[in-house]
């Protein structure tokens, strides 16, 4: 059987600087993982690649969805096939509403529906994420995959900048976007979250999680454990894998 | 009378000084009459059809109406009070040959078009607001060049009195079928104490269409302007510089300009001249070119202290093969006045296309969006009614990505 998602021996570059190297990942349905890792180690890179931006270029490996090779494949038939992501610092459009991108996202979307739900409402014949804020941008993503409904769900550090009031909204999506209210072995679903901070993971239920160090995956695990360890020693400690076998 | 026809004999070789010259010869000069028309639901379903195409509804909401066809004014009527639509040449003769307003802002010898127009029988729509009158529905005006190579010409006068309020959409237009033809118009606008004018023009000319307006605004104290020009579909050449003059204490002008060329040539801009303390003026241009050649030229001259003026024109280049050339010019002859501009040409930017790709729009779709969100100008001082009416042409359009 095929994962949701998997990931051989990925090699990227951008600007001819090689910063993923050898990454390895399998998602299978229904399964949510957490990615972390210091800055610029290439967690981004991972995510805007498996979406298909051009400017990561792919030296080795390749990446299949759904069974499929998608290595080559453009972004729209990407995003066609089901794969989503919130970016982590999306640009904005002039002359674009957001409720008009959500119908972009989805013709048959109800764009009140999923602007209420993140509690965005009155932004919605506002310009897209023209003079949001952080935390604004944030409830932007959701509230677009939210119409959009991928089966793999990327979140690039959809909780940076958010105020703990809106962390759990965002989490709430989170879980409606992974099924947690279906039966686990029903989920079709899967998502692949970066997060800094742990709070998030408080509102949302994560089966694995893996640590990238300058564009390795050097480890995987439970997620409240990796956690744990990254708190007290750090990413230093990470990169000396001083974790109990 | 006999005075502007002699000068405008005497410029009738002299060039402009923009715009590729044309040949007037070219063209012909005999138009074939139409038929006056009595009641809006008899226009011919052809020049109902254009009249769409370029914002012109005339079904709801009209605060008055212009037709001409070809030469014949077919239509010139006022549904509101206080507001007068003539044809010039019944205005004329009912004011005594409008002395001081006929060719007083623009030159009759500016060059060969306007000598052109002055040596012809007047054709082109009188609006006039008396004081204080103001419009609820815009009044609506349709230049219609259906005779294929026909030099149109047209001459207008709009007057906005003391307080007075006046909201205005024309839109010049061939009818499919009609390729070729030449449209020179000159309008002169007089904008009195205190009173507003929004004026748009939408331009959708077949391809071989030549196009040279020439109009000159003149504004007095507390007077306001929002004057638009959309053009969204390509004509041979079109060359329209138009000028304000800012008169009176207070007088506030706002230009804004849309432009998406395929192909051919076009060369706009306007110049404001701000001559009276607390004036202010802008000018905001959005340029698209997927092919065609796009100048345009924007010039602020300040002649008093504490004015302000600002000059912005963003383009977008969509193609290999598109030009976009700004030129802005900032002539500022005091001390104590704040004029500025911003230029910006270029093509998309990668990271919005990516980021709609990346919710499932082909590349060409992603484009499209872009370009439309673009063009969309937040346009000040228009009624509600009339801004729909340009999201509606803009939205339209069939805009494309380049090759
Ligand atoms: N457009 C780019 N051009 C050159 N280097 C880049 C570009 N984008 C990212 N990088 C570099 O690639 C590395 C990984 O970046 P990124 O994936 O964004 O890290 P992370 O998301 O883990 O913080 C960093 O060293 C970063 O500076
Ligand atoms: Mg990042």
């Amino acid at each position: 059987m095929f994962g949701l998602l998997e990931i051989e021996d990925l090699h990227v570059s951008i600007g001819g600087r090689m910063v993923l190297k050898g990454i390895n990942l399998k998602i299978d349905r229904g399964e949510n993982h957490a990615l972390f890792g210091p800055n610029g180690c290439g967690k981004t890179t991972l995510l805007n690649t498996i979406a298909g931006v051009p400017r990561y270029v792919v030296e080795r490996g390749r990446i299949l969805f759904k069974g499929k090779d998608i290595t080559h494949m453009s972004m729209d038939e990407r995003a066609r096939m089901g794969i989503g992501i919130a970016f982590q610092s999306p640009p904005a459009i002039r002359g674009l509403k957001l409720k008009d991108l959500i119908k972009l996202c989805n013709p048959e979307a109800n764009p009140e529906k999923v602007l209420k739900e993140m509690n965005f409402l009155e932004f919605a014949d506002r310009e897209v994420n023209r003079g949001f804020s952080g935390g604004e941008i944030k409830r932007s993503e959701m509230a677009q995959l939210l119409a959009q409904r991928p089966e793999l769900v990327m979140l690039d550090e959809p909780d940076s900048g958010v105020d703990l009031e809106n962390i759990k909204l965002i989490g709430r999506a989170i879980n409606k976007l992974t099924e947690k209210d279906t039966k686990p072995s029903k989920r079709i679903r899967s998502g692949i979250i970066i997060t800094h901070f742990g709070h998030i993971l408080d509102y949302i239920s994560v089966d694995k999680a893996h640590v990238m160090l300058e564009g390795t995956i050097v480890c995987t695990g439970s997620p409240r454990e990796i956690l744990e360890q990254i708190k007290t020693r750090g990413y230093e400690g990470c990169a000396r894998c001083l974790c109990p076998t | 009378m006999s005075d502007i026809a002699e000068r405008a004999r005497k410029a009738l070789g002299k060039k402009a000084t923009y715009g590729p010259d044309v040949d007037l010869e070219k063209y012909d000069v005999e138009a074939k009459p139409h038929e006056e028309i009595q009641r809006l639901e008899e226009i011919p379903e052809d020049v109902r059809k254009a009249a769409l195409g370029v914002g012109v509804t005339l079904e709801k909401e009209v605060g008055g109406a212009y037709i001409q066809m070809d030469q014949t004014p077919v239509v010139a009527r006022s549904s509101t009070e206080g507001i007068e639509v003539l044809d010039i040449a019944t205005a004329l003769k009912k004011y005594d040959g409008l002395r001081d307003y006929w060719w007083k802002l623009v030159p009759v010898d500016q060059d060969k078009y306007t000598a052109d127009v002055a040596l012809h029988p007047p054709a082109g729509y009188f609006l006039r607001a008396k004081r204080g009158a103001k419009t609820i529905f815009p009044l609506k005006s349709c230049l219609y060049l259906g005779q294929t190579n026909l030099n149109q010409r047209v001459h207008n006068i709009i007057i906005a009195e003391e307080g007075s309020e006046l909201h205005v959409i024309t839109g010049c237009t061939t009818p499919s079928h009609v390729q070729r033809g030449l449209h020179l118009g000159v309008s002169e606008f007089f904008i009195k104490k205190g009173a507003h004018v929004s004026f748009t023009m939408i331009h959708n000319w077949g391809r071989e269409v030549e196009v040279r307006p020439r109009t000159a605004i003149y504004m007095e104290e507390g007077a306001t302007l929002s004057n638009n020009y959309i053009c969204l579909t390509p004509a041979k050449t079109l060359q329209t510089y138009p000028k304000a003059i800012l008169d009176g204490k207070g007088a506030v002008a706002s230009f804004n300009t849309v432009l998406y060329a395929k192909e051919g040539h076009l060369d706009t801009g306007s110049e404001v001249v701000l001559r009276a303390p607390g004036c202010s003026a802008d000018s905001i241009t959005r340029a698209v070119s997927v092919g065609g050649e796009i100048i345009t030229r924007g010039k602020m001259v300040g002649e008093v202290p504490d004015v302000k003026a600002h000059l912005e024109c963003v383009g977008l280049i969509l193609s290999e093969k598109g030009r976009i050339d700004s030129i802005p010019e900032l002539d500022g002859r005091c001390g104590g006045l704040d004029m500025s501009h911003e230029a910006a040409v270029g093509k998309i930017s990668e990271l919005e296309l990516e980021y709609l790709m990346a919710r499932g729009l082909t590349k060409d779709q992603a484009t499209g969006v872009i370009v439309r969100g673009f063009l969309d100008v937040e346009i000040k001082g228009l009624p509600e009614s009339l801004r729909e009416e340009l999201r509606r042409i803009t939205q339209l359009q069939e805009l494309h990505g380049g090759a």
